[in-house]
């Protein structure tokens, strides 16, 4: 018997029955999209043909398009896989973390998390792709399959090749895990298909549910099977985000080899992965007009892991500086200190006060319950976590040994072109998931309705 | 009469009454085919007597396969088929195959539970399922009780046990 917690707020607010639940959650899938869908869908397929034209020039031409010289080998495409894998970690986490620790707040949000972890995935995948030039061949470069250049084969000492494993592991656990979720709420889609005498949707969703049925055998497997998932997942969040740091720690870069750098990524990948979240919860929920269910109280809950993680990301920096400071080695001494005073300054500063600043405004709870103050702050910590890749990347290799070869990195229009293109595919995903997906997992909200949705 | 064809429903409401009337329906001598929720219940599987599930047991057998194939395949390739020196590291030399070995780890144990329980539970695209009650995926419990299997109470009976155990409706279902 559940019992109702008089301390804690209610997740579900209004008092919504289980079938408002599927009702007010199916709507947006059986009815038609609307013209502001349609407006930002238009925007988000302009974004994608632009920068698919900036990819096709890439590989026509070579990664030469890009502004890369011989000093700075890795830039902006570095950056950006980094940022957009950094992204993809809150909705495993929200879904596996969470989940694991008992915390039902997840259950409005973890949906929507999880397919933007998809997204930003595939995205972040892309970088190193096109990096490689030539794309078609990238199986045969980044995989052990036997192959006619010559029985050589991969390098499993070499982190972009754990990377490689990384990557596409938490890829694939993390859509088998959001599509688990789904096949229930597919079933509800399809059947409300057979009320309303629909005979195309309810045979598309019956196919997509796998012929779902909810009986209580299966419900017993299904959260079994959940939960082991989320145990898997729990440490794959972590191990992936700390391979993608080893692409730089085990280097011996100074500014880049560094102890810190796994636990260091792996809080700043959830803090960027939580602002994403709100930024696109907060649209979602005010276009989808799921108030009820995406609360103030999630969104302060939100806020207050962003306080969390930021905080962490704010002591790394800091302890970077003290033992830049404090190893005495000049190297190390020098990449610092060029980028808290050399010609980057500003991306530094600008990391510093997106990420180490802004978030802790959210100690006001008056800022951490304002949903305007929260979708600014959200955008500005994205910003700030996009140039602390940046600060990474591009100001500990643009000046090395040889003062000779210092130089600058400019980002070319095809840098540009390559960013865009990740944002078209990832918000017309976003929208296409938004349109056809249930956005919020009414099975699980369902569950809960009963215990979290009494008026106090 | 044909097993598995010809059933009484029984249609709840709320949870807590279902699972009351799981033990009453049970405790009287009824077996019960399936009951349907649209979420899952905690406690209904103890209330309908299931074992528990054997889905861990394949989860680990896959993950420890993973962690094998992983190790044999680097040590092989590396180690046997194509030695290299690579920054100073022994051919085969394990902390640098670790992370992939996790990652293969994590990769066949998920995948492998995962087409494990689509198997068990029946679950395919094309399969369209044989409903009782159109309303268990929305807002309804379902209890599904088989005429052929208790035969030895009349429908009737049955009917009477499922209405006094709280259900809201009690319906007929029969499939081809």
């Amino acid at each position: 018997m559940q019992v109702v917690s008089a301390i804690r707020e209610p997740l579900i607010t209004g008092t919504k029955t289980l079938k408002d639940v599927s009702h007010d959650i199916s709507r947006q899938v059986e009815g038609k999209p609307t013209r502001l869908w349609w407006m930002a869908f238009g925007v988000s397929l302009a974004l994608l043909s632009w920068g698919a034209y900036c990819c096709w020039m890439l590989l026509w031409h070579g990664i030469g398009v890009w502004g890369l010289n011989k000093t700075v080998g890795w830039a902006w495409d570095i950056t950006n896989f980094v940022w957009w894998v950094g992204i993809g970690h809150a909705g495993t986490l929200i879904s596996a973390i969470l989940l694991l620790f008992r915390q039902r707040w997840r259950m409005s949000i973890n949906r929507a998390a999880e397919a933007m972890t998809i997204f930003a995935v595939i995205c972040a995948a892309s970088f190193p792709g096109f990096h490689m030039g030539r794309l078609w061949l990238g199986f045969y470069w980044a995989l052990p399959l036997p192959n006619t250049f010559g029985s050589l084969w991969v390098n499993f000492n070499s982190p972009l090749l754990w990377d490689v494993f990384a990557i596409s592991t938490y890829f694939t656990v993390s859509l088998v895990f959001w599509y688990m979720g789904l096949i229930p709420d597919f079933a509800v889609i399809r059947d409300r298909a057979v009320v309303q005498g629909n005979k195309i949707r309810a045979l598309a969703y019956n196919a997509l549910s796998f012929g779902w049925q909810g009986g209580a055998k299966t419900w017993m497997r299904y959260e079994s099977v959940a939960l082991i998932l989320a145990g898997l997942s729990t440490p794959l969040v972590l191990s992936v985000h700390t391979i993608v740091s080893f692409d730089f720690a085990t280097s011996v870069i100074p500014g880049w080899h560094t102890t810190i750098f796994p636990p260091y990524f792996v809080a700043g990948a959830i803090f960027s992965g939580f602002a994403m979240v709100l930024t696109l919860l907060l649209v979602t929920r005010k276009v989808f007009k799921l108030e009820q269910y995406i609360t103030v109280y999630h969104i302060e809950l939100m806020n207050i892991i962003i306080i969390i993680t930021g905080s962490i990301v704010g002591i790394a920096y800091i302890t970077e500086l003290f033992i830049s400071w404090y190893s005495r080695v000049p190297y190390e001494g020098y990449a610092f200190y060029n980028r808290v005073q050399g010609p980057y300054a500003w991306a530094y500063w600008s990391m510093m006060t997106c990420n180490v600043i802004s978030p802790q405004l959210f100690w006001i709870k008056k800022i951490r319950t304002s949903i305007v103050a929260t979708f600014v702050l959200s955008i500005i910590v994205n910003i700030g976590m996009w140039f602390e890749r940046f600060v990474i990347i591009v100001t500990s290799i643009h000046r090395d040994y040889i003062p000779s070869s210092w130089t600058m990195f400019y980002p070319t229009m095809y840098d540009v072109g390559q960013y865009i293109f990740t944002f078209g595919i990832f918000f017309t995903a976003f929208f296409l998931f938004a349109k056809f997906f249930p956005v919020i997992n009414m099975a699980e909200v369902k569950s809960i309705l009963k215990s979290t949705s009494e008026k106090k | 009469m044909d097993a598995d064809k010809h059933f009484v429903v029984g249609i709840y409401d709320d949870e807590d009454v279902l699972l009351e009337a799981i033990r009453k329906v049970r405790s009287s001598g009824v077996k019960i085919q399936e009951v349907y929720s649209p979420f899952p219940v905690h406690g209904i599987d103890e209330a309908l007597g299931y074992k528990r599930t054997r889905l861990p047991i394949a989860a680990f057998l896959f993950g420890m396969t993973g962690t094998i194939l992983a190790l044999v395949m680097q040590i092989w390739m590396l180690g046997y088929d194509w030695p290299m020196i690579i920054g100073g590291k022994n051919f085969a030399s394990l902390p640098p195959f670790i992370p992939v070995t996790f990652e293969l780890t994590v990769l066949l144990s998920a995948l492998g539970m995962v087409g494990t329980f689509m198997i068990v539970s029946d679950m395919k695209p094309y399969k369209w399922p044989r409903q009782f009650d159109i309303r268990s995926t929305d807002d309804k419990h379902v209890m599904a009780v088989d005429l052929a299997v208790n035969a030895s109470k009349s429908k009737d009976e049955l009917k009477r046990i499922l209405k006094e155990s709280g259900a809201s409706e009690v319906n007929e279902k029969s499939f081809e």
